[in-house]
């Protein structure tokens, strides 16, 4: 048998084909694998031509399989809907119901990409994998830690939706692009003679069309055959006053302005959400404004957990400047308070929050 | 590497004695078998023994044979040309082909037992006033089990119904005799026996009542409009005469290798089962569950190694799903994707069975190391 195979999940993407074809260039014994995670065909009615961020469509696994031809690599399409399902769809569709704003990049990364998909690929015989992701990987000998940094494309680092990765899962993980400008990236595809060199870039949350995910919520739920719950509620303002009405706490997040439908003086903006209580929270951009929050569920990845207060910049959702923090110890180890050192606007439930010292990835967690 | 074929079931290479018979017929006997010029005579004359060697193969007449473009036209027609708007009765562990056609019409669909097996009298309890067409395969794709055939003929003759049944996966593996099974319609296909792509056929007994699903000219005795395709009815007829020449000893070398490749797999590795094994089955087929394995991964992994096997179904994409025959056998979809089908066929031998062997102990040892549940 040749050297051992390197599994590259290939998604049908101009990113992981280049990864594809980088490392069989490199003479690795490459293999591509596609994830099957969800069938188009399902909530046909908010399914249309134009729908963008589409995931596995058929188109992508026929471009993937284009792309593992051309390099003469074993290619196979792994069917993990099932584990999607449980594992992303169902948790997105439940933290929206529990008034939060879920990222499903993460939990997909957490336990499909690089639980599920490693498991695959060592049962395969593959101990390392390859993804398209912008991050870096290195190997710190003084602290004995595979440390993640941000991606040279500061615009493409993905590094906000990896947080949850742990220490053996980086091991055996390769981000060849992590170093790379996406236009060297595209050139590169073009080199290479992959002739997906030219297709968009594919968008966050990839089994919602549009980005409509309240429309894909309900459908969901139609489709489940789960009775329409009771979820129209009103829109009040701190002091308690009902300012209007709205048709579902999933409709709104923290910090949203549109769609509230209510004619008011100065702006008013979702401050929060209640779903006990069917009550979405309105108010001007000042009240958005908070100086603390609380992590869960934190995952240290190039420090240990760290038993003082550390200083860090967190980032509280993807396209968010990092903010200077104090990140805080409390009694339950996976859980630290974060102290900014200026307010923030819209700490928004159910997203990350993601620790970085300069480049490094310290780590991250939920916010509360 | 070198590359071992253990997925005959899903489809033959080409035999070396049919690829010899077809070759010239698509340069040389190029006529339209329709045509009335020497041209054409030539290719009739193909095509009508081409359809005496198929039917020889069945023990049917000439005239009863229908050349189709395969087990899936085949299966089609017996349906639709014969439902005529009525019910149809089938099996829920049939070949997609079958349950696709009956899924347009009225039907219903009878269970199959743990072992593999239909019960005839749940055919009998499935009867309705309006049935026109009972289905039952006679041998099962994934587990090789042999149905009842005959026996259900006997109901569907009591209640004057015509019954089909899909013999893709029985021709050439078990002895076919239309009238002792009993049919008014049998499927075929060329590319599971040596012959190509592209080519089946569709026994209709002398008398059965059968519209046309296609149509055009009056191709077939007007029961499948199409120019025929004769350099496929030329190789489906060289199998079916190979295979009645050599099918029997073929079948007990396949028959015994099949038994090597079960019973080491039985004996060296821990927790593997027969799927089906309390019937009777063809000689080529024997699908087993490996617990705590998912067969997707051995799949790969054996594909990595150079050895073919199946898991069941692939979705349109490609990745595979659960088997849908496993679980109308009662296994849980676990159970259902623990098991991988291996088909033999001409080209196997002893030495590859036994080379199979190895590299299974080894995949299966390794992925259940990595399986943390299975200990």
């Amino acid at each position: 048998m040749p050297e051992k195979p390197l599994a590259v999940a290939m998604s049908g993407g101009v990113d992981s084909s280049v990864v594809a074809g980088m490392l069989r260039a490199r003479g690795e014994n490459v293999i591509g694998l596609t994830m099957q995670l969800w069938n188009q065909r399902r909530l046909p009615e908010i399914q249309s031509d134009k729908a963008t961020g589409r995931c596995c469509s058929l188109d992508d696994v026929y471009d993937a399989r284009a792309v593992a031809q051309i390099l003469g690599i074993p290619y196979y399409v792994v069917n993990f809907e099932r584990d999607f399902e449980d594992q992303v769809v169902k948790p997105f569709v439940d933290e929206y119901l529990a008034g939060r704003t879920p990222i499903p990049c993460t939990l997909c990364n957490n336990f499909i990409k690089f639980d599920r998909f490693l498991e695959m690929a060592a049962g395969v015989g593959a101990d390392r994998i390859a993804t398209g992701h912008y991050a870096q990987i290195r190997w710190n000998p003084d602290n004995g830690r595979w440390e993640m940094l941000r991606s040279v494309d500061r615009a493409k680092d993905q590094t906000y939706f990896l947080f949850g990765l742990k220490q053996d899962q980086l091991a055996r993980s390769l981000f060849p692009l992590g170093a790379m400008e996406k236009s060297a990236v595209r050139e590169l595809a073009r080199e290479l003679g992959i002739p997906t060199a030219a297709k968009p870039d594919s968008q966050e949350i990839c089994f919602v069309p549009n980005g409509d995910y309240a429309a894909f919520i309900d459908a969901y739920f139609r489709e489940q055959g789960l009775a329409p719950q009771e979820v129209a509620g009103e829109l009040v303002t701190a002091d308690g006053k009902v300012v209007g009405e709205h048709a579902g706490v999933h409709h709104f997040t923290v910090g949203q302005r549109r769609g509230l439908r209510i004619a008011a003086g100065e702006p008013l903006y979702v401050i929060s959400t209640d779903p006990a209580n069917r009550r979405v929270t309105v108010g001007r951009d000042r009240e958005l404004m908070s100086d603390r929050t609380y992590a869960g569920s934190v995952n240290w990845i190039s420090i240990a957990a760290p038993a003082e207060p550390v200083r860090a910049e967190v980032k509280i959702r993807n396209k968010h400047a990092a903010a200077s923090a104090t990140l805080l110890p409390t009694s339950n180890p996976e859980r630290f308070e974060i102290h900014f050192d200026e307010p923030q606007r819209a700490v928004t439930p159910g997203q990350g929050a993601v620790f970085y010292s300069g480049e490094l990835v310290l780590g991250g967690g939920w916010i509360e | 590497m070198q590359r071992f074929y253990f997925d005959h079931n899903a489809t033959t290479p080409v035999s070396p004695e049919v690829l010899e018979a077809m070759l010239p017929v698509m340069t040389e006997v190029y006529g339209n078998a329709s045509s009335i010029h020497h041209f054409g005579q030539a290719a009739r004359k193909m095509l009508d023994a081409a359809r005496q060697q198929v039917a020889d193969l069945l023990g049917a007449e000439a005239q009863e044979i229908v050349f189709t473009s395969g087990g899936t036209e085949a299966d089609n027609l017996a349906i639709f040309g014969a439902a005529a708007g009525g019910h149809v009765i089938t099996t829920t562990f049939e070949h997609p082909a079958v349950l696709g056609a009956a899924a347009q019409l009225e039907h219903t669909l009878v269970p199959v037992d743990g072992r593999g097996l239909i019960d005839p009298d749940e055919v009998r309890a499935a009867l309705r006033p309006n049935t026109k067409v009972i289905s039952v395969m006679h041998a099962n794709n994934e587990v090789g089990t042999i149905q009842p055939i005959h026996e259900i003929a006997r109901i569907a003759a009591e209640a004057g119904v015509a019954l089909h049944s899909d013999g893709v996966q029985a021709i050439g593996k078990i002895p076919v005799r239309v009238a002792d099974l009993g049919v008014a319609m049998y499927s075929i296909s060329g590319h599971k026996i040596g012959a190509p792509k592209g080519v089946g056929a569709l026994y209709v007994r002398k008398g059965t009542s059968l519209k046309p699903m296609m149509f055009g000219g009056r191709h077939e005795r007007e029961r499948r409009a199409g120019t025929e395709n004769v350099a496929g009815a030329v190789a489906l007829g060289r199998a079916a005469e190979w295979i009645a020449d050599h099918g029997d000893a073929e079948n007990r070398r396949q028959a015994a290798l099949r038994d090597r490749l079960e019973q080491s797999i039985l004996e060296r590795i821990p927790d593997t089962r027969v799927n089906g094994a309390g019937a009777l089955r063809v000689p080529n087929t024997t699908n087993i569950r490996f617990d705590g394995i998912d067969s997707d991964a051995l799949l790969i992994a054996l594909d990595l190694r150079g050895f073919a096997v199946s898991s069941g179904a692939a979705c349109s994409s490609g990745a595979p799903e659960p088997s849908h025959v496993l679980l109308a056998m009662g296994l849980s979809r676990l159970e259902a994707r623990s098991s991988i089908r291996f088909s033999l066929g001409r080209s196997n031998t002893i030495e590859q069975v036994d080379a199979l062997v190895e590299a299974l102990v080894e995949s299966v040892a390794h992925l259940r190391r990595l399986a943390p549940a299975y200990a």
